[in-house]
């Protein structure tokens, strides 16, 4: 295992680079954060066809046999995703790619291993490593791996014994980007208190049956939405007669580690910005950055940044060790911990420097600073806070809670 | 002969050593001279002097090997070997290098470091300490502070001013101090732990023949910076197994009813600021393991001061009533320092001095600034004044 950069990841995140800073500039995503309306998907359809066909980083988790490029002799793991999603981060990139190609490949990944009906989970892999499909898994962002929702919550969707599925859900990043919803469900018909996962085609043939309505985002370049099934046909991608819904809770805890890795981008983009802005800045005739007080805040947080790429190699490495589905081994669930509880707090803190060390500038619109602020602060909430996932450590760090 | 070292040839070196000489069967200093002489003291030395002109990582073979046999105390002789040697190496005359190294790495001959003074911390380069020529000897006058061995050494590295009226950095000169000669007086540095680590140490009319100076006249400040990047090196990169936080969490495991949810929360978050330092330190291994030294290590001492302070304030915290007690203000002279020795008091205290000693976090923000992240320098008035000229 290595916190190190491979050559073939070097690769995979110089193309991915050339082509966010063709496709995604810091002003093409201004102009589509200011005229985005609710009939607009704030989602880069082009940008995405481009990333998940043409580079192929849509299916680096789904194995060869699956479609995917993953694999345990030398193919495509959690270590590539991980470098993808920094360069997402890097560009606050507006594509389904956490929702999709991380979340939503999860849930099906733990379904295809978990279930007999598993040849839905197969197929839609399949479509989804072609680039031929986007998912969605109608979670809220904000679910917590340690306390992930429970389908049998009154509130939450059910899987009719006509076999279609009614409910509501907030809080769902990549929804308008998804041709399949991907819904944890309790079902009905059971004896006992099942659950299942259904994946529910979001075309516009549903009509009212699937409504998907943007909800006013923190975050410009990933808003979240709130997902309604009426009555909507669907197909049962894997059910289990227990309470738990492993689906969605090993979606959430991969997801986590996965997670800090954009944050690293996006810290990583803070860093860069504001040491090039100090430099050419200047105010009583010398440029801010050679300021002390400035300089030393710049120091810290290069450190910080420098540790979050430490915790976030770290749990990509863990990852990519896992097997493609089940549970994670401790090993694993403490680097996903340690990388979310100290990235997310990196990602802010770099995103508020940013926006203190411009000034002025960097209060306005028109400077992109404030999509990395956003980001990251909705980051920060998603999937576990920094405090739900440093007490998850009391655990394993053997720190016990007061009696 | 060039001799490419490997791992097996450094090891078939030391076991051939080792059949030539028992330890049990000779004096410890004898053995420690013969394994000099063998070149498996330090093998990335040259050969001649106690080393074998071999990588420097595999010392760790030879270490191995020899594990057992009498060491030279590395504790008790920290300054010869993290900061003179490398010093004497790198500038010394080959008569330099040869009455030196072998003493001082046996330990027969303990080092201190003379820099630091009263009016000279982080502006190291603005020291006041003089050296006038006379003759063939130079006359020194000064006083240094934050002298670590000073009571115990037999030699100094020392850096002077020679020559005043050009710009601070270019009128230093460094010398080998005879800690034995007239006018030099060491005294106790007594510290906020009670105990006294350091020593002040005054010099009079101390008369160096100049065969003690170590590189050129002027040429001081180039020779002191080599000291100093082994001993940030030294400070900052040595991994211990017991660690700050492994000791607070004993403490925090064995008095459940101190436990607090306020202090629940901010041991956590220290204990993964601890194993985000791990892996960074990790990560920096490997980069330098694979040939590509990276600038994060400027940042490890850092971040290791920052640690240590807050897990061993919040341990004192954590300990109520027991915290208002300190186990020994006795003003005594430690021969090694542990940072996390002793009691929890003793380790608040002590702590403090980790953002200070070796470049404080305030300058080592400064470098981090401007050496890794490219920042302009602080406008600075004394860059091309003469010495004797800058304001005091």
């Amino acid at each position: 295992m290595t916190l190190l950069y491979t050559e073939v990841e070097e690769e995979l995140r110089a193309a991915v680079r050339a082509l966010l800073a063709d496709k995604c500039s810091p002003s093409a995503l201004l102009d589509r954060a200011s005229r985005t309306t609710e009939s607009d998907t704030p989602y880069d359809a082009e940008l995405w066809k481009a990333l998940a066909r043409d580079i192929g980083v849509a299916g680096l988790l789904i194995p060869e046999e699956l479609g995917g490029t993953a694999s345990r002799e030398g193919g495509a793991s959690a270590r590539e995703a991980a470098v993808v999603l920094e360069e997402l981060g890097r560009a606050v990139a507006p594509v389904p790619y956490l929702s999709s190609a991380v979340l939503a490949t999860q849930a099906l990944l733990t379904a295809a291993g978990q279930n007999a009906r598993g040849d839905v989970a197969v197929e839609l892999l399949g479509r989804l490593a072609a680039g031929e499909a986007t998912a969605a898994l109608a979670v809220s962002f904000a679910a917590s791996p340690y306390a992930p929702p429970a389908p049998w919550h009154r509130d939450g969707a059910v899987l009719g014994g006509d076999g279609t599925v009614t409910g509501t859900v907030t809080g769902v990043i990549g929804a308008e980007a998804a041709d399949v919803l991907l819904v944890p469900v309790r079902l009905a018909q059971s004896e006992k208190q099942g659950t299942g996962l259904c994946a529910v085609e979001a075309s516009p043939a549903a009509g009212e049956a699937v409504r998907v309505t943007p909800v006013t985002s923190l975050d410009l370049t990933r808003p979240v939405a709130t997902v309604s099934f009426d009555s909507a046909a669907a197909r049962v991608v894997a059910t289990t007669d227990g309470m738990e819904a492993p689906w969605v809770g090993e979606a959430l805890a991969r997801g986590a580690g996965l997670l800090a890795s954009e944050q690293l981008g996006v810290a990583e983009w803070c860093l860069t910005t504001t040491v090039a802005y100090v430099k050419e800045r200047r105010q009583f005739a010398r440029p801010v950055g050679s300021f002390q007080a400035v300089k030393h805040r710049l120091a810290d947080l290069w450190l910080e940044v420098v540790g979050a790429r430490a915790a976030a190699r770290n749990a990509a490495a863990r990852l990519a060790e896992a097997p493609a589905a089940g549970p994670l081994g401790d090993d694993a669930a403490v680097a996903v911990a340690v990388a979310q509880a100290h990235c997310g707090a990196v990602a802010v803190h770099a995103a508020e420097e940013c926006v203190q060390l411009h000034g002025g500038i960097g209060m306005t619109w028109e400077h992109p600073a404030h999509l990395y602020l956003k980001r990251a602060k909705a980051d920060q909430i998603a999937l576990g806070t920094p405090g739900d996932h440093r007490e998850a450590l009391a655990g394993p760090a053997d720190l016990p809670a007061p009696a | 002969m060039l001799v490419t070292w490997d791992e097996a040839s450094v090891a078939e070196r030391a076991r051939a050593f080792l059949a030539e000489h028992d330890p049990a069967a000779m004096d410890r200093l004898e053995f420690l001279r013969a394994r000099f002489d063998a070149g498996l003291a330090w093998v990335h030395f040259p050969e001649g002097l106690g080393g074998l002109g071999a990588p420097r990582g595999l010392q760790a073979v030879a270490d191995r090997e020899l594990k057992g046999t009498p060491d030279n105390q590395p504790g008790r002789i920290g300054i010869g070997l993290g900061m003179a040697a490398p010093t004497i190496l790198a500038f010394g005359t080959e008569e330099q290098k040869k009455r030196f190294l072998r003493p001082l790495w046996t330990g027969e001959e303990v080092w201190c470091q003379l820099f630091s003074e009263p009016g000279a911390g982080s502006d190291l380069a603005t020291l006041a300490t003089r050296a006038v020529r006379e003759g063939d000897e130079w006359v020194v006058d000064g006083q240094k502070v934050w002298t670590s061995s000073a009571h115990t050494a037999r030699w100094a590295i020392l850096v002077a001013r020679t020559d005043p009226d050009v710009p601070k950095h270019r009128g230093l000169t460094y010398f080998v101090c005879d800690m034995h000669a007239p006018g030099v007086e060491v005294r106790p540095l007594r510290q906020i732990t009670g105990e006294a680590e350091f020593n002040e140490v005054f010099l009079t009319g101390v008369r160096l023949p100049d065969p003690l100076r170590l590189g050129e006249v002027g040429d001081g400040w180039r020779v002191a910076q080599t000291t100093l990047m082994n001993e940030r090196v030294a400070i900052g990169g040595t991994p211990s197994r017991r660690t700050m936080m492994g000791v607070v969490a004993e403490t925090w495991r064995s008095r459940p009813e101190l436990r607090t949810h306020d202090l629940h929360q901010r041991l956590l978050k220290l204990w993964v600021d601890s194993e985000v330092m791990r892996l960074t330190a990790v990560r920096l291994r490997e980069q330098l393991a694979a040939g590509h030294p990276g600038p994060e290590g400027s940042g490890m001492k850092l971040a290791f001061a920052r640690l240590h302070q807050e897990l061993s304030g919040l341990e004192v915290e954590l300990l109520r009533e027991d915290g208002l007690a300190y186990d020994d203000w006795t003003f005594r002279r430690p021969d090694t320092v542990d940072f996390i020795g002793r009691e929890a008091g003793y380790r608040y205290l002590r702590a403090k001095g980790n953002s200070i000693e070796g470049g404080t976090s305030e300058i080592l923000r400064n470098i981090i600034a401007e050496r890794v992240l490219g920042l302009p320098a602080e406008p600075r008035a004394d860059k091309d004044v003469a010495w004797k000229d800058l304001p005091r």
